[in-house]
C-alpha cells in the first residue's frame, strides 16, 4: 500500500475525519489520483483513541465510540479507491506542491497538483503554560493519556489532578475509570466549567471533586509527581497530594508544516491562514478540519473536508479564481480570540460565508463586520469562551465587500 | 548488582559523569590509563551538565590569563579538532555583544580590548546600522554590538556522551547508580565504598560537580571551595523562530552573570535564557512562572518577532559556581587526589582542555602510561539537525515522536548497547524524543511500551486486567 508515486492530483496529509473525508468526496467526484499520507500506523485521526461517543451521527446517522468510528471512517474510503500510506511523515511543504516525505525506507518525495492540510490539534503541554515546578515523571496531556490507555493499555499514575474543564477534560474522567485511575480533582481557573455547565456534575459522580475558581501554580516532586499547589478563590495556596497533573483543552493547530514552510499563519487561530475555500496563502494548498481552528467536533470537520473537496475540485477545473488580490478580514478586540477564514477572495458566483468565531471570555453585546467605519452586517451574541459562533455573511454583503475593496475588520462591543 | 572490584586496581577513579566526568574518561584513556567512572545518578549527565546555553565559547570575555581561559581555549581547538571524527555538530553562528543603552555602549571598548588580549583578534565593533544589517529581526533599539565571528553553538549532550563513549569503546569502565559513600588512601591507593560495592584505584579524580566541595569533605576531610548554586532558567522557542535570527545575541554582561541569550540551538529551536539565581538546593532545578515570563519580556524586547512565535519548552540548569571566580582544580600530593571543582558556566567548552589541563598535572607526578595509538572511535546516530539524521536513512522503523522525527531505530539503540539510556530524562537526552513542540501528546503511548521494563522508573504500568470498555 506504500507504493508512493512520484506524483500525484491530490495529496492530503493526514487520515483524521477531515482528511479522509476530503478525500472520499474528491473520489466521488471523480478525481482519480487521491493519496492521503498519515504519518501513525494506522489511519482514523484523533478518534482512533477516543474511547467514548458519540461520534458518527452526522456521517452515519448512528452513534459509535471513536475506535469504531475511524474504522468505519477508513473503510467508506478504501471502499472509494483512497490511496492511504501509513507511517509515513510529511516533514516539509514547499512552493508548487513539492512534500517531503519520510519513511521507512528513508526520504522521499511527492509532487502534487493540490495539497491539502488537515494534520488537526494537540493540546497546549505544560511548558507553553509556564507551569512552575521540576520536571518529574506523570506529567501529560489529556491526548496522551488517551492513546496510553487506549491505544497500549498503560496507565501512568493512580491519583491524577485534571487541569482544566472543557469537554476534553470531562473525556479524561472517562479515561481514567476505564484504566481504574482515581483522578482526586478537576482544578479549574474560572467560576464555571468551560464545557457546559451541567457536565460539572459528571465528574463529580465519578468521585472527582471539581475545584472552580482555583488556579495551578506549582508541580511538586522530581522523580515523579508527589502533589501540585493551588491558588484557591480566596488567595490561599493549598497542597494537593496526587501523583500525577494531566493539563486538558487548550487546543491549537498542528499546524507546524505551514509554519515551517511557506504559508502565511494566523496569530490568532495559530493555524493556516486561509480564505473562504480553505485555500491557504499558496492557492495550491488547502486546510481542513481541526488545523484552521481549535476545536471543532469530528463531524463538523468531516463536513468541512466535503466542502473542501468541493472548492479542489472547482481549482483543478480552474473555475475557482486564482486572483491573489483579496479582502482581509482583520480581527483586534481582545474579546475575538480568532476568526476563520482571514481573507475573503473574489468570485464571479457569490456564496455566503460563514465567519467561525471563539471568544477569549465569557462575553455579552454586538460582534460587527465593518469596511472602514461601514458596518457590513452583525451579530448580537451572549457566550462563553470554547462556544462555537458563527456569524454569517449573506449574498448581499459579500456582494457590497467585493464592490467596496475594503479589507474588513471584525470589532466587539458590549460586556 | 553489587560489585566487589577491589581485585583490580585502576589507574584513576573518575567521580561523576557530568560533561567534565566525561571529557576526563576520554583523555585519560586515551593516554593509556585504565579508568573507572563512578556516577550516583541512573544515568551520565543529570547534574549541572543537564541543561546549559550550549555555546561554544572562544573566551573572549573570560578573565585574561586564568585557568579557565586556558582551558576554554584549549577546549575549544580539540573540539574543533576531534568533531568530525566523532560526528559532532557545529552551528557556525557568531555571536554579537549587544548594547541596548549609551551606558552599555561606553563597555563596549572595553569589552573588545579584553577580547584582543584573550586573543580573539577577529572581535570587531559594530554600528547599530551594521548591526541590524546582520541581524535584522533584532529590535531597533540596538545602540552597538560586537561581533564575535567564532562564538558558536553544539550540541550539549551528544558531545560529552560521546566522550563518555569513545572512552568506553577503549577500555574504560563506567558504573552507574553508584555513590561514592566513602573511601580510605593507605599512601599507595584508594578504596571507595559506593552504593554498589567497594572500588581500588591509585589516584581519584574528583569531577562531581555541584557535589565536588562535598566529595572532597567526605575523601579529604578538606575542601578549597564551596558550591553555590546558580540555577539558569531558560525557555525554547519553535523551530520557527530560528529563521529570526544567525547569531547568538548576548548582552553586555556584568560581574555575576553572562546575562539573558538569545540563540540557535544545534536541533533548530531558539533558546532564551539563562537567568542566574542563587539558591541553597543543588539539584532543585524548577522553572518559575514568574522568570519564565521575566524571559519571555526579554526576547521579545531583544527580538520583537518572538512574540508571534509559540513556545515549546522550558528548562532550568544549576551552575556549580563557587565563591572563586575562577575553576577551582588542586591537586592533593599526599593523597593522590585531584579536585576539579567549580566548573561554573563554560564547562561545556572547557571541558576537553580542563582534561588536557588535569591530565597534564597528573603526569607530572603519577606513573606514566602508554598513550593509545589507534583509539577507536564509536558510532552514534546524530541528533542535531545539520547531521544526517536517521529519519533520512533506510530501514528506520518509522517515526515515533513526530515533532523532533526520533525513529524508533534510535530509541532502541538508545535503550541498549554499552551505555543504554537509564532513565527517560537519559533517553531524550540521547534521542530528544517528546523534547518538541507537542511534549508527548503524540509519541507518549508508542514510548510507554518502546521502554517497558527498562527504566527503573518506568513512564507507565500495564493496566491490570485490561482496559475496559
Ligand atoms: C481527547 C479528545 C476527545 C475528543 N472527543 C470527541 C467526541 O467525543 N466527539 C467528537 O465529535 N469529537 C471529539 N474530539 C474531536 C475530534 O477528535 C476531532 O474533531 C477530529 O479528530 C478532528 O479531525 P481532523 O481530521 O481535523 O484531525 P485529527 O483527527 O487530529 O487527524 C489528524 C491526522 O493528521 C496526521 N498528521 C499530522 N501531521 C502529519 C504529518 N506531518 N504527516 C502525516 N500525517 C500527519 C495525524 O497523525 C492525525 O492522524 C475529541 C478530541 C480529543 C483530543
Ligand atoms: C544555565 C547554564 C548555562 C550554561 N551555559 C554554558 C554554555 O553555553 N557553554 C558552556 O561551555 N558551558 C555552559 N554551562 C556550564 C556547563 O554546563 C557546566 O560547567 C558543566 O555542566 C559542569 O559539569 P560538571 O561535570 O562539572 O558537573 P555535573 O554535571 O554536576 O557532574 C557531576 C556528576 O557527579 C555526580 N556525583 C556527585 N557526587 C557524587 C558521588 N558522591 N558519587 C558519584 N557521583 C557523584 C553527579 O551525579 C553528577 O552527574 C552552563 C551551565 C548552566 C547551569
Amino acid at each position: 500500500m506504500n507504493n508512493i508515486p512520484k506524483s500525484c492530483e491530490v495529496a492530503i496529509i493526514g487520515s483524521g475525519p477531515a482528511g479522509l473525508s476530503t478525500a472520499i468526496a474528491l473520489k466521488k467526484q471523480g478525481i482519480k489520483d487521491v493519496w492521503v499520507i498519515e504519518r501513525f500506523g494506522d489511519a482514523g485521526g484523533n478518534p482512533r483513541h477516543c474511547g467514548h461517543s458519540p461520534f458518527g451521527m452526522r456521517e452515519f446517522k448512528r452513534v459509535y465510540f471513536g475506535p469504531k468510528y475511524a474504522k468505519q471512517l477508513v473503510k467508506t474510503a478504501l471502499k472509494q479507491g483512497v490511496k492511504i500510506a501509513l507511517n509515513t511523515t510529511v516533514v516539509s511543504i514547499e512552493k508548487g506542491g513539492l512534500l517531503t516525505l519520510s519513511t521507512e525506507e528513508g526520504v522521499k518525495t511527492l509532487n502534487a497538483k493540490s495539497v491539502v492540510l488537515s494534520t488537526g490539534i494537540r493540546e497546549k503541554p505544560r511548558s507553553v503554560r509556564l507551569i512552575s515546578g521540576q520536571r518529574p515523571l506523570g506529567i501529560m496531556t489529556a491526548g496522551a493519556l488517551q492513546s496510553m490507555v487506549y491505544l497500549s493499555e498503560n496507565k501512568p499514575f493512580e491519583r491524577p489532578v485534571i487541569i482544566g474543564s472543557e469537554l476534553v477534560s470531562f473525556s479524561s474522567v472517562a479515561t481514567c475509570r476505564h484504566a481504574s485511575i482515581k483522578p482526586v480533582a478537576m482544578i479549574e481557573e474560572n467560576a464555571r466549567p468551560t464545557a457546559w455547565a451541567f457536565l460539572s456534575l459528571y465528574p463529580r459522580l465519578q468521585g472527582v471533586k471539581f475545584l472552580n475558581k482555583t488556579r495551578l501554580v506549582e508541580i511538586i516532586g522530581k522523580k515523579r509527581v508527589e502533589a501540585v499547589r493551588v491558588e484557591t478563590a480566596s488567595g490561599q495556596l493549598e497542597t494537593i497530594q496526587c501523583d500525577g497533573v494531566i493539563f486538558t483543552g487548550q487546543f491549537t493547530p498542528e499546524a507546524s508544516l505551514a509554519r515551517l514552510g511557506h504559508l502565511d499563519i494566523d496569530t490568532l487561530s495559530n493555524g493556516p491562514l486561509v480564505d473562504q475555500f480553505g485555500r491557504c496563502s499558496d492557492t495550491r494548498f488547502f486546510a481542513s478540519g481541526n488545523v484552521l481552528r481549535p476545536v471543532e467536533t469530528a463531524a463538523w470537520c468531516w463536513q468541512e473536508g466535503i466542502d473542501t473537496a468541493q472548492h479542489i475540485v472547482s481549482s483543478l477545473n480552474q473555475t475557482l479564481d486564482v486572483n491573489e488580490k483579496n479582502i482581509k478580514i482583520a480581527t483586534r478586540s481582545p474579546v475575538i480570540k480568532f476568526c476563520v477564514p482571514q481573507r475573503l477572495s473574489y468570485t464571479q458566483d457569490i456564496k455566503k460565508v460563514d465567519l467561525q468565531i471563539r471568544l477569549t471570555r465569557k462575553a455579552k453585546g454586538l460582534l460587527g463586520l465593518y469596511a472602514k467605519n461601514i458596518k457590513i452586517c452583525e451579530k448580537r451574541i451572549s457566550g462563553l469562551p470554547e462556544r462555537r459562533i458563527i456569524m454569517t455573511i449573506s449574498v448581499d454583503e459579500m456582494k457590497l465587500i467585493f464592490s467596496s475593496k475594503e479589507n474588513l475588520e471584525l470589532r466587539f462591543e458590549g460586556s | 548488582m553489587k560489585i566487589q572490584e577491589t581485585s583490580s586496581n585502576y589507574d584513576v577513579i573518575i567521580v561523576g559523569a557530568g560533561i567534565v566526568g566525561c571529557a576526563m574518561a576520554r583523555r585519560f584513556t586515551l593516554e593509556g590509563a585504565s579508568v573507572l567512572v563512578l556516577e550516583k545518578s541512573t544515568d551520565i549527565l543529570d547534574g549541572a551538565s543537564k541543561g546549559n546555553s550550549a555555546i561554544l565559547h572562544t573566551g573572549f570575555d573570560a578573565p585574561p590569563n586564568s585557568v579557565e581561559h586556558g582551558c576554554i581555549v584549549e577546549g575549544y581547538q580539540e573540539y574543533i579538532q576531534i568533531r568530525a571524527k566523532l560526528n559532532l555538530p557545529l552551528l557556525e553562528t557568531g555571536a554579537l555583544v549587544t548594547a541596548w543603552t549609551h551606558a552599555e555602549e561606553n563597555l563596549l571598548e572595553g569589552i573588545l580590548a579584553k577580547a584582543q588580549l584573550n586573543g580573539v583578534v577577529d572581535a570587531k565593533l559594530l554600528s547599530a546600522k551594521q548591526t541590524l544589517l546582520l541581524e535584522p529581526e533584532l529590535s531597533s533599539q540596538v545602540k552597538a554590538a560586537i561581533h564575535v565571528p567564532r562564538e558558536f553553538v553544539i550540541d550539549p549532550w551528544t558531545a560529552p556522551t560521546v566522550y563518555m563513549l569513545q572512552a568506553i569503546k577503549n577500555g574504560a569502565k563506567l558504573l552507574r547508580n553508584a555513590e561514592v559513600k566513602s573511601g580510605e588512601f593507605n599512601g599507595d591507593y584508594w578504596l571507595l565504598k559506593t552504593t554498589r560495592g567497594s572500588v581500588k584505584c591509585s589516584t581519584v579524580i574528583n569531577c562531581a560537580g555541584l557535589y565536588g566541595d562535598k566529595l572532597d569533605a567526605l575523601l579529604l576531610n578538606k575542601t578549597s571551595f564551596e558550591i553555590r548554586p546558580r540555577k539558569g532558567q531558560f525557555l525554547v522557542y519553535d523551530k520557527a523562530a530560528s529563521r529570526l535570527i544567525k547569531s547568538i545575541i548576548l548582552p553586555v554582561p556584568n560581574d555575576i552573570t553572562k546575562g539573558v541569550v538569545v540563540c540557535r540551538t544545534a536541533f533548530g529551536n531558539v533558546l532564551v535564557g539563562p537567568t542566574a539565581e542563587e539558591q541553597q538546593s543543588r539539584d532543585d532545578a524548577s522553572v518559575t512562572r514568574d522568570a519564565l515570563n521575566a524571559l519571555k519580556a526579554k526576547g521579545i524586547e531583544i527580538i520583537p518577532a518572538l512574540a508571534n512565535l509559540p513556545i515549546t519548552a522550558t528548562y532550568a540548569g544549576i551552575r556549580p559556581a563557587t565563591q572563586f571566580k575562577d575553576y577551582c582544580i588542586e591537586r592533593f600530593d599526599d593523597k593522590n587526589y585531584i579536585s576539579v571543582g567549580g566548573i561554573r558556566s563554560t564547562g561545556l567548552t572547557g571541558a576537553l582542555g580542563i582534561a588536557q589541563y588535569v591530565f597534564k598535572m597528573y603526569s607530572s607526578a603519577s606513573k606514566k602510561h602508554q598513550p593509545l595509538g589507534s583509539p577507536l572511535y564509536p558510532s552514534v546516530i546524530p541528533i542535531a539537525e545539520s547531521e544526517k539524521r536517521d529519519w533520512k536513512q533506510k530501514g528506520n522503523e518509522g517515526i515515533v515522536c513526530h515533532c523532533e522525527w526520533v525513529t524508533q531505530r534510535e530509541i532502541k539503540k538508545a535503550l541498549t548497547g554499552v551505555m543504554p539510556a537509564g532513565s527517560l530524562e537519559g533517553l531524550k537526552r540521547r534521542t530528544r524524543v517528546t523534547m518538541g513542540r507537542c511534549q508527548g501528546f503524540y509519541c507518549s503511548a508508542q514510548l510507554s511500551q518502546l521502554t517497558e521494563g527498562y527504566f527503573k522508573e518506568p513512564i507507565a504500568k500495564p493496566v491490570k486486567g485490561g482496559v475496559n470498555e
